[in-house]
């Protein structure tokens, strides 16, 4: 029996009719669309375990990885979960300087569109700049983090695994902590998370906090061991290395002692809290070792699995859009 | 402008005319001789036309001071890809100005006297409109030390101002005041804390937050602003506001000028216009210096202008090609063209929200003309003959690529005005005539 053609055909018939071209943001998105993407992700996870993994949904298909902000994490899970699906991946880190940055965003978009990708993955400091590349391609374009924009497969992914980690989203209370003023990550997730019904704190100090989050539809928190207290999930944030050191907080101690998640803090959350960072962490400044590598509570290395089968959902689903056109 | 003979005697018959200075706002007829308005009659024809004179029925539009727009950039000199002062020229005189007094921020810096002289040449030879250069307050737009301040007024300056930049040094800015002041010059000043801006694309607040745009806060403004008038009463200069943008702004605009001090304030077309909200998804036509506001005070602008805090109305022309906008929305250059757009931009504030018609005029002729010391923006008898000839109640449906301007940043882009420029006139000749 090929086990390999049977998910094939079991997926193929899953793939919900996706209505968009791109995937920008999640800021689109119904909670029908999320919640089949989740479906089709979750079926994803148990290929991504077994020992034969290659399927050939995107057999034929380009996939171009345009990765103008460096990221190991994000593009090799793009890259993997394109080649799983069959598809030619290709990966191009063009080197920005503050002199041509903008040019190269709008020429190598040019270039590339000659080449006749399907499929772009595309990460980019500006805000906005997903946006704007899928304005000037013929193909389908997939936000893998613009500026302070958006995220929206981190979201998806970490959606994916409170499902799998608490059965369901809805109801559930997930505290963001840290940086959420230059967060992309954050915006998609308070976002998806609202639409899936979990109930969103952001906790952090107010320089970096962004201006009208509060209407939001947040609870905001300035002190943590408020902001955690009873929460079912603590998600944190990367800090920066150059927003420590006086220019947002005064100093990486200073951080660690009221924004940093240890031991203490955590007692507040829930019993059964979660920990979740979308990686990669600076150990011992918005996060204790011991706490993000303690599997009882870490959902850490899931989120990382789940973020290939989360990005094959997002590439076969965009793609059987391009067979349907 | 050219020296060349004036042609021969015009009568412009049966118009509505609109002037600012006398108030008058009916039907009139306005005869032109020697490059000057001979004489202002409020009946639509005249008696006995002698034979040579040239008569140009108004079929009733609107004939009204050409407008005079003193916030201007072209790329003259330094970026002449942008636009040229040429260019800048006939995009005037298609949107009805027959005036503009550019800013000094080019390259090289307008901050001495050949400079000045250069764009007065340069304008002389090239251009349709008349034109006046803005002086730098400091040299090189540094914000260091003053720039020859006497000598370029002497040289035709129309106002000392660093342009876009604040002068971030009070003691700087204070010796600028004090000096201007004793050459009668007048100092220009953008009210921006640079500190609370820098970085900026937008204005802090839930839109920018949602969408990731660095921001700076609205009080920006009003922090430096008060500063500002605060050195202006310490020195007694005479200083115009440039561009508020902010209700914070405004109510500290209000203190000052009950307090008589000498303080004129513009307001552009576009925060007028528009608010942050038409940035939408990253429209970078929309992204300007000083960023779009909030609705609310756009509503405080708008309140402003009818009360009086705003004295001039400016169409903060910006050009910006095409590669310096299709960008990703913090790398795009701010600012927008406008110098076709600000005349049915303005009449919009009429039409839609029923201010008087001879308030917004005034705000783009006789204010600026009475500031600056010009003998245009008036109906009146001795004036210089610049006119502009419009269809107020005409529909216009903007459309970027059809703009005369070299640069197409327009974020009027497929809004629908009304206000059509029939003919524009400067010294009674005409510069632009629309197709008919």
């Amino acid at each position: 029996m090929d086990l390999g053609a049977d998910i094939e055909r079991t997926i193929s018939a899953h793939v919900y009719p996706f209505p968009y071209k791109h995937l920008i943001s999640v800021a689109g998105l119904t909670r029908p669309d999320a919640d089949d993407l989740l479906d089709l992700a979750d079926g994803f996870v148990g290929l991504n375990r077994q020992k034969e993994k290659k399927l050939g949904l995107l057999r034929g298909l380009t996939q171009v990885n345009l990765f103008f902000e460096a990221s190991t994490r994000t593009q090799s899970s793009f890259e993997l979960a394109g080649k799983r699906l069959g598809a030619d991946v290709v990966n191009m880190s063009p080197r920005t300087s503050s002199m041509t940055k903008g040019e190269t965003l709008i020429d190598t978009a040019v270039t590339l569109n000659a080449m006749k990708p399907d499929l772009l993955v595309v990460r980019h400091s500006g805000s906005g700049a997903a946006a704007l590349l899928s304005q000037k391609v013929g193909c389908s374009v997939i936000n893998a983090g613009d500026g302070q924009h958006e995220h929206p497969t981190q979201a998806l992914l970490d959606a994916l695994s409170l499902r799998r980690a608490f059965g369901e989203v809805s109801g559930l209370i997930v505290a963001i902590c840290g940086d959420v003023l230059h967060s992309r990550v954050a915006r998609s997730n308070v976002l998806l998370l609202q639409l899936l019904g979990a109930h969103v704190r952001l906790v952090g100090p107010p320089t970096l906090m962004p201006a009208g989050a509060d209407r939001w539809g947040v609870e905001i928190f300035h002190d943590m061991r408020k902001g955690i207290e009873g929460a079912d999930v603590v998600m944190m944030l990367r800090l920066q290395l150059e927003r420590m050191q006086g220019a947002f907080v005064p100093s990486v101690r200073e951080y660690f002692r009221f924004y940093g998640l240890d031991r203490e803090k955590l007692a507040k959350a829930s019993p059964k809290v979660r920990v979740m960072h979308p990686g990669p962490m600076n150990r011992g400044v918005e996060i204790e070792s011991g706490v993000a590598d303690d599997p009882e509570i870490s959902l850490v290395q899931d989120q990382v699995e789940m973020g290939v089968a989360v990005r094959m959902a997002i590439l076969a689903t965009l793609a059987r859009r391009l067979e349907n056109a | 402008m050219t020296g060349a003979p004036h042609p021969r005697p015009l009568a412009l018959v049966n118009a509505r005319l609109a002037d600012p200075e006398s108030g008058y706002d009916g039907p009139g007829s306005i005869l032109v001789q020697d490059g000057l308005i001979a004489d202002v009659l409020r009946t639509p024809s005249l008696e006995s036309p002698s034979h040579d004179l040239e008569i140009i029925d108004c079929r009733g539009a609107l004939l009204a001071p050409g407008l005079i727009d003193i916030r201007v950039k072209t790329g003259e000199p330094g970026a002449e890809t942008k636009e040229t002062l040429k260019s800048a020229g006939r995009a005037a005189a298609a949107g009805g100005v027959t005036t503009m007094v550019v800013q000094p921020d080019t390259d090289p810096v307008i901050d001495e006297p050949a400079m000045v002289d250069f764009i007065l040449r340069r304008a002389r030879d090239t251009g349709l409109v008349h034109v006046y250069p803005a002086g730098a307050a400091t040299k090189g737009l540094r914000g260091e030390e003053m720039a020859e301040i006497g000598l370029m007024h002497e040289a035709g300056a129309r106002y000392i101002t660093d342009a876009d930049r604040s002068i971030l040094d009070s003691r700087v800015l204070r010796r600028v005041m004090s000096y201007a002041k004793g050459f009668g010059a007048i100092v220009s000043h953008r009210p921006a804390d640079p500190f609370l801006t820098k970085g900026a694309a937008a204005t802090e607040g839930e839109f920018a937050g949602r969408y990731g745009i660095p921001s700076g806060p609205a009080i920006a403004e009003r922090i430096m602003l008060e500063r500002d008038l605060a050195l202006a009463e310490l020195t007694g200069a005479c200083l115009i506001v440039d561009q508020v943008t902010t209700k914070d702004a405004l109510d500290a605009l209000s203190r000052a000028k009950l307090k008589g001090l000498k303080v004129f304030a513009t307001a552009s077309i576009n925060h007028l216009s528009f608010n942050e909200l038409d940035i939408g998804d990253y429209r970078t036509f929309y992204k300007l210096n000083p960023p779009l506001r909030t609705e609310d005070d756009r509503e405080a602008l708008i309140e402003g202008l009818t009360d009086g805090l705003i004295d001039i109305i400016v169409s903060a022309h910006a050009p910006a090609p095409a590669e310096d906008k299709r960008l990703p929305y913090d790398e795009a250059a701010p600012g927008a063209v406008g110098l076709e757009t600000l005349l049915p931009a303005l009449l919009a504030l009429h039409h839609e929200r029923g201010l008087p018609l001879i308030d917004l005029l005034r705000a783009v002729t006789l204010a600026p003309a009475n500031l600056l010391n010009l003998k245009a923006g008036r109906l009146a008898q001795g004036a210089p003959a610049d006119l502009v000839l419009c269809d107020i109640a005409a529909p216009v449906v903007i459309d970027a690529d059809t703009l005369v301007s070299k640069s197409k940043n327009s974020p009027f882009d497929g809004r629908k005005l009304q206000g059509r420029v029939l003919r524009t006139l400067v010294e009674g000749r005409t510069v632009f005539e629309a197709a008919s």
